[in-house]
């Protein structure tokens, strides 16, 4: 049976952004219903029962987070929605805020109801001008109609939702970050603890969750607990930790596929399905050499390394559910941003665009970071000019091993974003590396690509 | 008791909340670190100070699997902190660790990583760099770090700033961003100059264009900053570390009595530095001190005995002065009413107790006068906000009382005659004698004093640094010693005394007034301020703990309040 989509079940519509027509769908129909017959504490409850983690890339249980809060707190809390998609070939977000505003919007209220917080700061990358005005004029409906703002629907809940551009910096992504850069500050990560449910925004307690983690919020209030666990891959039985991988999942397919495209599935596909059912294929009938499974940071998986115990099939395989990337060296789900890499392009030159990014992303607050990523960045580059050396491939790995937050090297995760695609490449492909040095041949990029942003 | 393990060494820290860095300071063990200041917030960012954590309990020690920063992490009751050091521990035995577990490896090679990455784009001019012999950047790098680099390609370069502020620059390659001057001008001068720009490796410390590093307090970014980076323009390439003697010295410049180190060379003053003192001024000192020595250095002062002859005066000699003490004697006597000392508020307790004495002996009725008090506008407090008004809580004053000693002068003058006459009331009278004991560096104070009708008394010795109205009308013009050129002691306007130590010797025919005091009280030999001490500290009980200090070595310091 084909799955039917939900997030984006309303995209396609003519004016889907309208509140007029979300209304028609049945929108705003189980918040003024939460409004009148349930407490913070049950929504709170629900959402934590449902299993819903976290859609922006660590995956976190959402329910939980919020619980962390603390119990009676006088106020204000705030609700942080972080829209700074920067994570390279990942769109998810956007598609929602640009075409189904109202549906953030509603997981949004909700949210803001379980956690009583009475302002919410819409944090959204600067890049994102459509999704911005979309989501702005969504909001201003919401006014106009009542569902924002003091008293609303008689029930007593107040709540304002206060839209802020960023300035075009991927580290704003990062919840301290985010929180710093909305404080008008320069977007340098806190050290954590205090995490921000404690001390967060102004220095009051603060939820920080993702665009998509709302419009879950929404269809889980909609639908129930049982629709959401229908969808999705149970708990490992083997893992204790493993809190499993329920409900559907915007993932988007981008790089040298034949038609690029985001796509909501039930958690747990393959990237081979992915790749070949929803993607249309490798393009230019080329075969995939390595993928990305879930964004740049979560490192490379190669599509021609036979997993172990398993005959047949090789990491193109691996389910993209929230452990499955890791089975295979990967950090992570992270965004579900799927990049396909086909067997013409060197890893060389994407290892150097990897490096490049992370070095100008690099808000330099710790040292192994700031000078880590630079120093990756001038390596790739030489390796690309075809003046590298055997040496250069363990000093990169050295130093992507020990920058982050995992041997604590670093205050925020950024680090081991850049580190992951350089220490998984080089492990994966050290023979084509290694060719790369021997013929010193050069890119046939003569020069580096340019980085398109807001700067 | 709660109790932390630092390398095995069990450290009792009571209620204390502290962090790794300073447990381990209280072991005895030195975390090596950049960012981490005391005075400034924690920004945990240079990734120095890593450590390993673990928690003993129930007889067992289970370690994390990573390093923490250990400027951030607080501890408590039973945690277990692990340095780079470990190997260099003495004689205790080791906590019951896991097999597998090798303690102080991992920190070891993430210290050495850091320091590879701060070398990377690090310039390595050390020959050039002023900062060499004193730079934690070196320092650490010869005790933990790697000893090649394994950077190929090229370094960054950024350009040097020396636009940055009148009185410092910028060498922006050797900076490692750890942001102590930034977090400085925010927290403690509350001025905001200096900021982060640009990001990752392309990173660098500025300013707003048109907007430079001008506060009253700038220059202690340059002792914050742990590398070459901020260089103070006034001690630019004039002296290499090594070459400098550090005494633990009292700043002169406002009667907070900043604690300072001064480096000198060859009896030349070079450098000021503020001295950690939370019992006084805390960790920095002003501008205004810290660059205020060059008094003691200039061309101008008076260096050598003068004497009026046919009106003019003329450079002599100790010896054909030795009758002045019969002819201040003889005016005394004549009309003790109409005769005056002064004692300005420059000089330091002993002085100010062996001159009043000697006064006093020559004649009950002389009477002893505090010299002017040289005022500046009020209290500076910082730090600022941005209209540039004083917020709580302070952390720094800059007095508007620009001498050190006045309390202490005070006390002296209260004891030996009961009250303390200001100059003022006697610029007004008509006077036969005069022996002003000066030691201004700053001549305009006396001049502001001098009201414009004054007449000179017939007999008028001024003892001073340089010249003033008062020198113009002296019989007898005597050199004075400044701060750096005499032992003594300095109570601040809170009433806290410090004692210091001589940090050059006074040019060459400069008398101190010390021994001119023993001179005048006809005593015999050389002045030394532990007889003087002995002597009050029956009178002045306030400063009887001063009797006990040895200040025959350097920086020697013991402190009480009055």
């Amino acid at each position: 049976m084909a799955f039917e989509p939900v997030l984006l079940a309303r995209v396609a519509k003519l004016n889907s952004g309208k509140l007029e027509g979300y209304r028609a769908d049945g929108g705003y129909a189980v918040f003024e219903k939460v409004l009148k017959d349930k407490q913070p504490l049950e929504v709170t409850t629900q959402v934590k029962d449902s299993g819903l983690r976290g859609r922006g890339g660590a995956g976190f249980p959402t329910g939980l987070k919020w619980t962390f809060l603390p119990k009676d707190h006088p106020g204000p809390i705030y609700l942080c929605i972080n829209a700074d998609e920067s994570e390279p070939c990942t769109y998810n977000n956007r598609i929602l805020m640009e075409k189904d505003p109202h549906q953030v919007l509603e997981g949004i209220m909700l949210s803001s109801y379980a956690i009583r917080s009475q302002c919410a700061y819409y944090y959204i990358r600067y890049e994102y001008g459509d999704a911005y005005r979309s989501t702005q004029a969504a909001i201003d409906e919401c006014y106009a109609a009542g569902l924002l703002g003091k008293n609303i629907l008689g029930s007593g809940f107040n709540l304002d939702i206060y839209m802020h551009r960023g300035a075009g910096a991927y580290i704003c992504g990062e919840e301290t970050g985010l929180i710093e850069s909305l404080e008008g500050k320069r977007a340098w990560p806190r050290i954590k603890p205090p995490f921000p449910a404690i001390e967060g925004a102004f220095r009051k307690p603060t939820i920080v969750n993702n665009v998509e983690t709302m419009a879950c919020v929404t269809q889980i209030l909609r639908r129930g607990n049982d629709w959401f666990k229908s969808l999705g891959v149970p708990p490992d039985p083997k893992n204790p930790r493993d809190a499993g991988s329920y409900g559907p999942k915007l993932y988007t397919i981008a790089g040298h596929v034949n038609e690029p495209k985001c796509v909501e599935l039930p958690m747990g596909i393959t990237v081979r399905d992915l790749v070949e059912k929803h993607g249309g294929g490798v393009w230019k009938g080329r075969k995939a050499k390595s993928v990305n499974p879930g964004g740049l940071s979560m490192g490379f998986a190669d599509c021609n390394l036979p997993l172990k115990g398993e005959d047949g099939k090789t990491e193109y395989d691996i389910p993209l559910d929230f452990n499955g990337p890791g089975k295979i060296g990967c950090l992570g789900l992270g965004t579900a941003a799927i990049t396909v890499i086909d067997d013409q392009t060197s890893m060389v030159d994407v290892l150097h665009n990897v490096c490049q990014f992370f070095s100008h992303e690099s808000c330099g607050q710790c040292t192994p970071c700031r000078e880590g990523t630079g120093w990756m960045l001038k390596i790739t580059d030489r390796l690309r000019r075809g003046q590298g050396r055997r040496e250069d491939l363990d000093v990169l790995v050295d130093v992507a091993d020990r920058i982050g937050i995992m041997p604590g090297t670093t205050i925020c995760g950024l680090a081991d974003g850049a580190g992951w695609p350089v220490k998984t490449a080089i492990r994966k492909f050290r023979r084509e590396f290694e060719d790369a040095i021997q013929s010193g041949a050069k890119s046939v990029h003569s020069k580096s690509l340019q980085l398109v942003g807001a700067h | 008791m709660p109790t932390v393990y630092v390398n095995d060494k069990p450290v009792e820290i009571g209620a204390e909340k502290l962090n790794c860095v300073q447990v381990a300071a209280k072991a005895g063990v030195e975390v090596p670190h950049y960012c981490y200041h005391p005075a400034l917030s924690v920004v945990a960012s240079c990734r120095m100070c890593l450590i390993e954590m673990g928690e003993l309990k129930d007889g067992k020690v289970t370690m994390q699997p990573k390093v923490f920063p250990g400027c951030q992490t607080p501890v408590k009751d039973g945690t277990v902190i692990v340095t780079g050091d470990y190997a260099k521990r003495k004689g205790e035995t080791a906590l019951p660790y896991d097999p597998a577990y090798k303690p102080g490896d991992r920190t070891k090679k993430a210290q050495a990583d850091t320091l590879e990455g701060l070398l990377l784009n690090h310039p390595l001019d050390c020959p050039v760099c002023d900062k060499a012999g004193e730079c934690k950047l070196q320092d650490y790098s010869y005790e933990f770090g790697h000893g090649e680099s394994r950077l190929m390609d090229a370094k960054n370069r950024p350009a040097n700033k020396p636009e940055l502020s009148s009185k410092i620059t910028l060498f922006t390659d050797r900076c490692i961003l750890c942001t102590r001057c930034v977090r400085f001008t925010r927290e403690i001068s509350g001025t905001s100059e200096l900021q982060v720009v640009g990001r990752g490796h392309h990173e660098e410390i500025d300013v707003f264009p048109g907007f430079p590093l001008e506060n009253k307090l700038s220059g202690n970014v340059v002792d914050l900053c742990p590398v070459g980076a901020l260089g103070s323009k006034d001690f630019l390439y004039t002296q290499r570390v090594w070459y400098l003697k550090t005494t633990d010295n009292v700043c002169a410049g406002c009667s907070t009595g900043c604690s300072i180190h001064t480096d000198a060379n060859k009896d030349i003053v070079y450098r000021l530095r503020p001295r950690e003192n939370l019992e006084n001024q805390g960790h920095f000192m002003c501008d205004e001190g810290r660059w205020g020595y060059h008094y003691t250095n200039a061309p101008d002062r008076i260096t050598r005995p003068l004497t009026r002859i046919d009106g003019a005066l003329k450079p002599t000699d100790w010896q054909s002065l030795s009758k002045l003490k019969e002819t201040f004697e003889q005016a005394v006597f004549v009309s003790a009413k109409k005769s005056v000392a002064v004692l300005s508020p420059f000089l330091t307790v002993e002085e100010a107790y062996r001159l009043g004495a000697a006064f006093k002996s020559m004649h009950r009725e002389i009477r002893l006068v505090l010299g002017p008090v040289p005022l500046t506008g009020v209290d500076d407090h910082y730090p600022k906000d941005v209209k540039g008004n004083a917020v709580a809580p302070t952390k720094f004053t800059i007095r508007a009382e620009k001498c050190p000693n006045r309390t202490g002068v005070e006390s002296v003058l209260k004891k030996l005659q009961g009250e303390v006459i200001s100059f003022a009331d006697i610029a007004k009278l008509t006077l036969d004698a005069i022996w002003f004991a000066g030691g201004y560096p700053n001549p305009d104070v006396v001049d502001a004093a001098i009201p414009d009708d004054w007449a000179a008394p017939k007999l008028l010795i001024v003892q001073d640094l340089f010249h003033s109205k008062l020198t113009r009308a002296a019989t007898t013009v005597l050199p004075a010693t400044t701060a750096f050129e005499k032992d003594g002691t300095f109570v601040n306007h809170a009433g806290y005394v410090q004692s210091f130590h001589r940090s050059v010797k006074a040019p060459l025919e400069v008398r101190s007034e010390l021994q001119l005091a023993f001179d005048l009280a006809g005593k015999k030999g050389l002045a030394t301020v532990a007889a003087v001490r002995k002597d009050f500290a029956k009178e002045l009980p306030q400063y009887a703990s001063l009797a006990e200090i040895a200040l025959n070595t350097n920086g020697r310091l013991t402190l009480a309040t009055v």
